[in-house]
């Protein structure tokens, strides 16, 4: 055999042509598979508004019901007002993104879009029955994405549900965990004087706390991350604006 | 024909991956709480350990030996990201479910396992059966242990009701132990025991004998 199969230039080229093999393969499953993956996280997506919203059962069809009670639209933050001209269906938030200082940056997001998705739920006789807002913030090893439900008065929370995230699990990853998530039901965003008040509260918020959640145990970060995240989108920079726009009227 | 029924076989009980080589305990322990993502679990661990040995088995001839861990993790990975990509295409709820578990796969040292010490050194043919047999090996006790778990830590056997839990007005009192993975520790040493009692060429020699030491042979 002429070839030594221990030389560094054959080491090197057989190297190279299993990395060109393994990633020709491996982009092509994700050049091939990625629409089908898309569909499953919009559809994902979807679920979650509804289940936040209170309207998922199993077995329904989640892109009817979705269609007939949730009406998606897009806000500009600073004003509150509907952005009529942007199209809910097609807009992509990271077009609108801008940088935030650090004093801005409470939630640890680094950047937050001009405009935002708000979902309305209506009930059956058609009436604005809850407002489901997607938030987003840093807790101690990723960014948590939520959807917050309120009640039509725009400040009692009827529910949030945790869909994407990377806290430890059993931990962190609690923030998942119905059992908990089911005490945010019936608080209170906001103090009488329109200021954020929620908080999670380290070692067990007591019963007549109206704005308080029991922090997660053993993840006071992720639990801090939680509180920001709140604080920042229920703040003038969210969805403040919008939400005392629709209430007042 | 018997050489492959004994391939594929042999590991499902006289040589099993889990209880008698005591590799991928990790995953067995985190992924056994339910069957269906024990199920999902199972399959694509056998898919990336029959892909894995087959192409680690044809190139290798052309591996240099300084770098042939390397070569075969590069091939296990392609099949672990090919696996996920598929699961999230096909089993969105799956994925989901299975997280990092899937990644880890990877790390699962039946994988690598036979990698190297079969398939390196045998023909694709028949590495490709050893590596499914192997992954049937790791399914079985798999799906075993999550059998018992599911059953007994939350009354259900593939999400479906068997024993109504009292906490939903049922009779059956969960057993909560079953549903934390240490409960997969136990059941993995109960299943070596009677797989043991079954063969006993399974039961390993003591590795040392505690000496019988007499008073006069001290004096």
């Amino acid at each position: 055999m002429a070839l030594n199969k221990d030389s560094k230039v054959y080491t090197l080229a057989i190297a190279l042509a299993i990395c060109l093999a393994g990633s020709v393969l491996v982009s092509t499953a994700a050049v091939v598979l990625k629409p089908r993956q898309e569909a499953n996280r919009a559809l994902d997506r979807q679920v979650n508004i509804l289940k936040v919203a209170g309207l998922y059962a199993p077995g329904i069809d989640v892109g009817e019901v979705f269609a007939e009670r949730v009406e998606p639209q897009v806000i500009e933050f600073a004003s509150g007002e509907v952005a009529t001209d942007i199209d809910p269906a097609t807009f992509d938030p990271a077009k609108y993104e801008v940088p935030l200082s650090n004093a801005e940056d409470i939630a640890g997001i680094n950047s937050a879009p001009r405009y935002g998705l708000v979902y309305l739920v209506r009930d059956e006789q058609g009436e604005v029955s809850r407002y489901v807002l997607p938030v987003h913030g840093y807790g101690l090893w990723s960014t948590m994405y939520a959807f917050l439900a309120l009640e039509a008065d725009g400040s009692t929370v009827s529910s949030i549900s945790y869909y994407q995230h990377a806290e430890t699990p059993g931990l962190g990853g609690e923030v998942e965990n119905p059992r908990w998530t089911s005490q945010w039901e019936g608080k209170e965003i906001y103090d009488a004087s329109g200021d954020v008040a929620f908080s999670l509260v380290k070692g067990g918020a007591s019963a007549d706390n109206e704005h308080g959640v029991d922090a997660l145990a053993g993840a006071t970060l992720t639990s801090n991350g939680v509180t920001n995240t709140i604080r920042y989108w229920m703040s003038d920079a969210g969805y403040k604006p919008f939400l005392d726009k629709v209430t007042r009227s | 024909m018997s050489e492959a029924k004994k391939l594929i076989l042999e590991p499902i009980a006289d040589n099993n991956p889990i209880i008698l080589q005591v590799l991928g305990i990790c995953s067995a322990l985190a992924v056994t709480s339910q069957m269906k993502p024990a199920l999902f679990m199972s399959i694509g661990l056998t898919a990336v350990c029959a892909f894995t040995c087959f192409f680690v088995s044809l190139i290798r001839n052309v591996i240099p030996s300084n770098i042939r861990i390397i070569a075969q993790m590069v091939v296990a990975a392609v099949g672990v990201i090919l696996v996920d990509q598929a699961l999230k295409a096909y089993a969105y709820d799956m994925s989901k479910q299975l997280s990092v578990f899937v990644g880890l796969i990877l790390t699962n040292c039946i994988v690598l396992g036979r990698a190297e010490a079969f398939a390196m050194s045998n023909p694709p043919g028949r590495a490709l059966l050893d590596g499914i047999g192997n992954g049937l090996g790791y399914s079985a006790i798999l799906l075993i242990v999550a059998f018992f778990r599911e059953l007994f830590g939350s009354g259900k056997v593939f999400g479906f009701e068997v024993m109504p839990l009292v906490t939903e007005g049922g009779w059956y009192q969960s057993n909560g132990l079953m549903l934390l993975p240490p409960s997969a520790f136990f059941l993995i040493g109960l299943i070596i025991w009677v797989v043991r009692v079954w063969k006993p060429a399974q039961v390993e020699k003591p590795e040392f004998q505690i000496h019988q030491v007499h008073r006069t042979e001290v004096l």
